[in-house]
């Protein structure tokens, strides 16, 4: 797989106009991150195969005030959604008559750590599950209550609450389970293929020119660990698939819907991309 | 003698017989020959203050999301992905201005960040309403052209 490296070509064009050379220094903060007292891994050594020697959280890129905002979580907005999700989890739904909690009990110990690890395989689809899709299983299987709408705030909250439950978990996948290396294998084809008018792929921002601005923004690494994350922008949570598809919407390409194979595929692949890092969800953004 | 498009753009512009629109060389018929686009894509020499704006403006060049310029200082949050263009037209002719403009990736090298504004080669699934479009008009691409001959130190 060929790196899309940003410095060949500014070498390219020094070499043939011997222009100045020009740094961009805009390089990810030198700080760590606790969370209530409780230290985040924010930099890990990258797993085998890894374009990068080091992988780095989003958070390393974000302002002082963005990032202080992380560290209490009395602070942190995102935490009411997910208070809201601790609420539907004892929320009894559904023609069976069951809660979350009828079945799982406390999720600080049932759902402990459970986030850091998904997409998992599931075997009865023959497909790999991200927490959304393993919510709605229970909903309809074990519930008799219906699957949630995509970004429905239900669904951000609840998944936003058992991913909280992992909260500085290193993020890590079994890609041995089932078909998930040929998923992931398609989230590779998928992160470097190039879209829209703009024509422009996952890797030419977030490898290429990673930890440069592109406008006023501070390209990171595009990590997963901190999802679904609050943005102060919106006023709210944002889901990964939703971040995925605004992405994929700003090369001007038409997007694939929310939890498509396409999507599911790129959500194994860069949460491998961030192995080792610590879950933050929800993590505070602009 | 066989008349070459600037050459028919010229005479169009002379004898005011056509609007510079029908002149324009389309999209997959610009010649990028070394390194260089020598013809105007219209006929009509580019304005550099439509140049400016259009390369400031977020929906059209947008160059400001990767390219600082002194020239534009008032506007807010240049990019730094590229080098910035602060006395570029020291750096190369008007002909290669307007062949990195065109298509950059044909100039530079395949792995190019920089969008071909003038070209059809484009990445997949491009949004429907923009497919066999060009990010920027060939009057524009001119426009900007002339303003970044303006950039010399
Ligand atoms: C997505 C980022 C991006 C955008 C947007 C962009 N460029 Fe570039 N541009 C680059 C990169 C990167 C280079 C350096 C060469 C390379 O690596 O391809 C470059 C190189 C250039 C150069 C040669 C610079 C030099 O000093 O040698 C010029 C001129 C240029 N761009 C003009 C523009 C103009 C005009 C626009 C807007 C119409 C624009 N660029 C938009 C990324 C971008
Ligand atoms: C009728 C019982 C029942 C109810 C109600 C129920 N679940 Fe489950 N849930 C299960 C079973 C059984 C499993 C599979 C356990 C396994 O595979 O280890 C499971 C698995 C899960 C998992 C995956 C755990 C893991 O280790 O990967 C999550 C997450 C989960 N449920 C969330 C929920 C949520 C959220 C709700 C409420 C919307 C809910 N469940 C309601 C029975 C239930
Ligand atoms: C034109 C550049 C561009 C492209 C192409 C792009 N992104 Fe992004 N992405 C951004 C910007 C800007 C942000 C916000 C700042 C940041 O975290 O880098 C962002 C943020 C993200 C985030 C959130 C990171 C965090 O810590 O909150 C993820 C995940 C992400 N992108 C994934 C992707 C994926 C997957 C693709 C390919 C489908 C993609 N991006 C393509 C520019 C881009």
């Amino acid at each position: 797989m060929k790196r899309y490296s940003l410095m060949a070509g500014a070498a390219f064009c020094l070499a043939v106009t011997g222009m100045a050379i020009w740094t961009a220094a805009a390089d990810p903060v030198d700080e760590t991150l606790e969370i209530d007292g409780v230290p985040m891994t924010t930099r890990a050594p990258a797993p085998e195969g890894h374009p990068f020697d080091e992988v780095l959280s989003g958070w390393l890129f974000r302002e002082a005030e963005t990032r202080a905002t992380q560290e209490d979580t009395f602070e942190n907005p995102g935490m009411i959604a997910v208070e809201e999700g601790a609420e539907i989890w004892n929320t009894v739904e559904g023609s069976a008559g069951k809660s979350c909690a009828s079945c799982h009990d406390d999720a600080a110990v049932s759902m402990k750590d459970v986030g850091a690890h998904y997409p998992k395989w599931d075997a009865d689809s023959g497909k790999p599950l991200n927490v959304e899709l393993r919510i709605d299983k229970c909903r309809v299987e074990n519930m008799g209550a219906e699957a949630y709408k995509f970004d429905q705030p239900e669904q951000k909250a609840l998944t936003a609450f058992i991913k909280h439950q992992s909260l500085g978990t290193p993020v890590e996948l079994d890609l041995s389970e089932g078909d998930m290396q040929t998923w992931w294998d398609r989230g590779k084809e998928t992160y470097y293929t190039r879209t829209g008018q703009l024509n422009m792929a996952c890797a030419t921002c977030h490898e290429g020119a990673m930890g440069h601005y592109i406008r006023a923004d501070h390209l990171s690494q595009g990590q997963v660990n901190g999802f679904p994350t609050y943005r102060f922008n919106t006023g709210g949570l944002v889901s990964l698939h939703n971040r995925f598809r605004g992405c994929i919407r700003d090369t001007r390409a038409e997007f694939p819907a929310a939890f498509s194979d396409e999507l599911m595929a790129l959500e194994v692949y860069v949460t491998w991309r961030g192995t080792g890092l610590s879950v933050e969800t929800p993590a505070v953004r602009q | 003698m066989r008349l070459t498009v600037p050459a028919i753009a010229a005479a169009f512009v002379m004898t005011g017989w056509v609007g510079a629109h029908a002149a324009e060389v389309a999209p997959g018929d610009v010649q990028i020959e070394d390194m260089a686009v020598e013809a105007s894509l219209t006929g009509t020499p580019g304005n550099p203050e439509e140049g400016a704006k259009t390369f400031a403006n977020r929906s059209l060049g947008n160059c400001l999301a990767c390219h600082a310029v002194e020239a534009l200082a008032k506007e807010q949050f240049h990019g730094n992905v590229a080098p910035p263009l602060d006395g570029v037209a020291d750096r190369w002719s008007q002909a290669e201005l307007r062949a990195i403009v065109v298509d950059a990736k044909k100039v530079f090298s395949d792995e190019s960040m920089m969008p071909g504004f003038y070209s059809l080669d484009v990445g997949k699934n491009v949004r429907e309403d923009l497919v066999g479009k060009t990010i920027l008009t060939a009057q524009q691409v001119e426009d900007v052209v002339a303003f970044l001959t303006t950039l010399k130190e």
